[in-house]
């Protein structure tokens, strides 16, 4: 007889194990996932209602709703919240501990105790970055990127924000550091490296990077603690140091971050086109190489940050090259999705409407890149609302829609229900439309010599100004509208199947939502991720 | 419950990541330290002149000691020789902290003679400045190190006594000597630079 494990849904209490406890020490990567996803969608609300204060100071020149210190702490701590407790652990955390292990037929991942300690160490961060907001000499001011010598001498509460920033990144290496050994060695016996969900490469280049490049921002943040402890001095001028030092570690690290945002949410793409395409993927192979070489490529082109910061011209000249070649992976995934489409018998379900959603918008926020990636346009643009236009579209609109792309199509088979899908839809013309009225404007006003991080400005810019304030609020009616779609079917019954959208990945064999215990033996047959002959639809 | 599945070479492998990651974190200080001395070598030269080889020499021997009292309890725990094990790693705890004890008294001194951050010695010029201010923040780094091990390794031993770690499943106790001689590892880069560099 089956144990009572393996057939409660995890979302429901085991007999005899029950409340809060179970969840927050639980060593179930499901559940553990199902925390983060919690809290980052907690975290992004932050973020959110913090932009959209931030969007109406704007409306108008002058001061309209906050003061400068206030609005440098509002874009420090949105950029904070949005960077750190959002899209970095956003995908990997949250879906990547769900499905990992579903996905390649193993029973956990390789170090669940080390999981949930993780979780424990983000939650740390997470309250110690909102507790710097309310203790000390006031809300850190620095913006995100903490650039000396400002954070070094501001008496803001900087040095707790570093100490989050430290921890949060300690959660994201041993995150890492468990998806590569889980891959490496919990693999059901006949998943091999060719049978891979995309999914799952995406997540195991996303790994390396955080294993790689996380260390260093962490020394990094911990040597502006020490210096505004003990004021040693290495980036400073004045005592000998270097602040342009500061700048390169920054972004040995932080460059390679975008491609921990952007990766795994290209792996969601990668998974979700195929299914609604009822096609296999088009060039398996180039995707997966692809992530490992956005991996490897993106972790040579920090310095595009830094061209106007008065580095040599041979670096400039170098770095830009460089940052060129990273454009060739990403261009190769966009257009193995694009010809995966082609002459597919394409169901325009949520999730491949998202998924399209991905498509547009990181495209356009991939080839502004390239305009900032130039050092001879750069110098124009540097430091303009070109820039927060540009990773906008790249972060909010490749991850972000990424990830609400993976929520429409993960959703059924973690609730084992199906949301509204009319308000689905709705919410994503909302979603597109607010958001390209919200950051196309910026792109202009951006070109025109709009500076970011300032809560004022020439009227010359007021026009662009608020057609993005009002952009923020459809952007944010599109929010309220998916989360309503979402959260309204979660007390209706569970209707849903095995397999409502007939994908072939491993995850769908199994009952919506998933038992407690799930691949106790390893499963016999492992499928082509990608091939749908034979493949049942189980609404 | 279904039975706990022991994977060795997984919790091995995952070590090896680890201990790469604290490879890389150094590396951004040793990062520093090269790019310095490539701008200041006459005053690293004369920093280096000031610190005590004696000092530094002794905790190298203590170190590489310690290292080798590790490598000598995982085999005597794969003997089943659970005593001699439990003895060798009290051995290394002990040298660690001799290590810190040494470490104390260099840093008192030279807090003593007016090397210090934000000391008029030490604002003398700004290479000296930043190699004192390197000096004291990698070895503190790397001594805030040798307190971690140390206590992974009396885990080790309390593990041991309880039965939970034997001469059958020795993956932890492996583990833990693989972070002493990470330990050992970044010290013996320290040594040189900063002892022997003049
Ligand atoms: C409703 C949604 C959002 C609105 C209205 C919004 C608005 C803004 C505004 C007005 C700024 C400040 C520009 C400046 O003065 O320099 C900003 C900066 C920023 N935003 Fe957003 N944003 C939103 C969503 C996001 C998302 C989803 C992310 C990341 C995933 C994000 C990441 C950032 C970052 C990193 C900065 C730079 C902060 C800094 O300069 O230190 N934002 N955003
Ligand atoms: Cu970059």
């Amino acid at each position: 007889m089956p144990s009572p494990g393996e057939t409660v849904p995890f979302l429901d209490p085991l007999p005899g194990r029950s409340g809060l406890t179970s969840w927050i020490f639980s060593t179930d990567h499901k559940r553990i996932g199902m925390l983060y996803l919690w809290c980052i969608l907690t975290m992004f609300a932050v973020g959110v209602v913090i932009g959209v204060l931030m969007r109406l100071e704007l409306i108008a020149p002058g001061r309209t709703i906050m003061g400068a210190q206030t609005y440098n702490a509002m874009f420090t701590l949105h950029g904070v919240v949005m960077i750190f407790l959002f899209v970095i652990p956003g995908i990997p955390a949250a879906f990547g501990n769900i499905l990992l292990p579903l996905q390649i037929g193993a029973e956990d991942v390789s170090f669940p105790r080390l999981n949930i300690f993780s979780w424990w160490l983000y939650l740390t961060g997470a309250v110690l970055a909102v507790t710097s907001l309310f203790t000390g000499g006031g809300p850190p001011d620095t913006g995100w990127t903490f650039y000396v010598p400002f954070s070094e001498r501001t008496t803001t509460n900087v040095s707790l924000a570093v100490v989050a920033v430290f921890i949060l990144g300690f959660s994201s290496i041993l995150t890492g550091l468990n998806f590569i050994t889980t891959i490496h060695r919990l693999r059901a016996p006949k998943m091999s490296w060719g049978k891979l969900p995309l999914f799952v490469w995406s997540l195991y280049a996303t790994a390396w990077i955080q294993l790689l490049a996380t260390p260093v921002l962490g020394v990094t943040v911990a040597l502006v603690f020490i210096e505004r402890l003990l004021g040693i001095g290495l980036f400073d001028p004045a005592k000998g140091g270097d602040p342009l030092l500061y700048q390169h570690l920054f972004w040995i690290y932080s460059h390679p971050a975008v491609y921990i945002m952007i990766v795994p949410a290209m792996g969601v793409v990668s998974d979700i086109i195929p299914a609604f395409a009822r096609k296999s993927i088009f060039g398996y192979k180039a995707i997966a190489v692809s992530s490992l070489a956005i991996a490897f490529a993106g972790s040579l082109v920090w310095a595009h940050h830094m061209f106007t910061s008065g580095m040599s011209d041979t670096a400039v000249l170098v770095f830009s090259f460089l940052t060129f070649v990273v454009a060739i992976p990403s261009a190769v995934k966009v257009f193995n999705w694009v010809a995966t489409l082609y002459k597919g018998s394409i169901h325009l379900e949520p999730p491949l409407l998202f998924a399209l959603g991905f498509i547009f918008l990181f495209s356009a926020g991939g080839l502004t890149g390239l305009v900032l990636g130039s050092a001879g346009t750069d110098i124009h643009v540097h430091d303009t609302y070109f820039v927060v236009a540009h990773f906008h579209y790249v972060i909010f609109g490749g991850t972000g829609f990424g990830l609400f792309a993976a929520m429409h199509f993960w959703f059924p088979k973690i609730f084992g229900r199906m949301y509204d899908r009319k308000l689905a839809n709705a919410s994503w013309y909302l979603l597109v439309g607010g958001f390209n009225m919200l950051y196309f404007p910026m792109f202009l006003i951006g070109l025109m010599g709009m500076p970011r991080r300032y809560y004022d400005y020439l009227p010359m810019y007021q026009t662009g100004h608020i057609i993005s304030t009002v952009g923020s609020w459809v952007l944010v009616a599109g929010l309220v509208t998916m989360f309503w779609g979402l959260s309204k079917c979660l007390r209706g019954p569970r209707t849903v199947g095995r397999n409502p959208w007939g994908a072939a990945t491993l995850e769908w064999t199994l009952p919506s939502p998933p038992p407690h215990l799930t691949f106790l033996d390893p499963p016999d047959e492992v499928p082509s991720p990608y091939s749908y002959a034979g493949v049942k639809r189980d609404a | 419950m279904p039975e706990q599945h022991k994977d060795y070479l997984g919790d091995k492998f995952g070590m090896w990541l680890f201990l790469f990651t604290e490879i890389l974190l150094f590396g951004g200080l040793f990062l520093l330290y090269a790019i310095f001395l490539h701008r200041y070598p006459a005053e690293f030269h004369q920093g280096g002149l000031e610190l005590s080889r004696v000092f530094g020499a002794a905790n190298t021997v203590v170190l590489i000691t310690s290292s080798f009292t590790v490598a000598l309890a995982i085999s005597a725990l794969q003997q089943g020789r659970r005593g001699l094990c439990q003895a060798l790693l009290a051995a290394t705890i002990v040298l660690a902290g001799v290590f810190m004890v040494n470490k104390y008294f260099e840093w008192s001194t030279k807090i003593a003679h007016g090397i210090y951050p934000g000391s008029s010695e030490m604002a003398q010029s700004g290479g000296t400045n930043i190699f004192f201010g390197l000096y004291y923040v990698m070895t503190g780094a790397h001594g805030l190190h040798v307190v971690i091990g140390a206590t992974v390794l009396a885990f080790c031993m309390l593990r041991i006594a309880q039965g939970r770690v034997t001469a059958e499943d020795f993956g932890l106790l492996e583990n833990g000597g693989l972070y002493w001689h990470l330990v050992d590892l970044v010290w013996i880069f320290l040594f040189p630079l900063f002892y022997l560099i003049s």
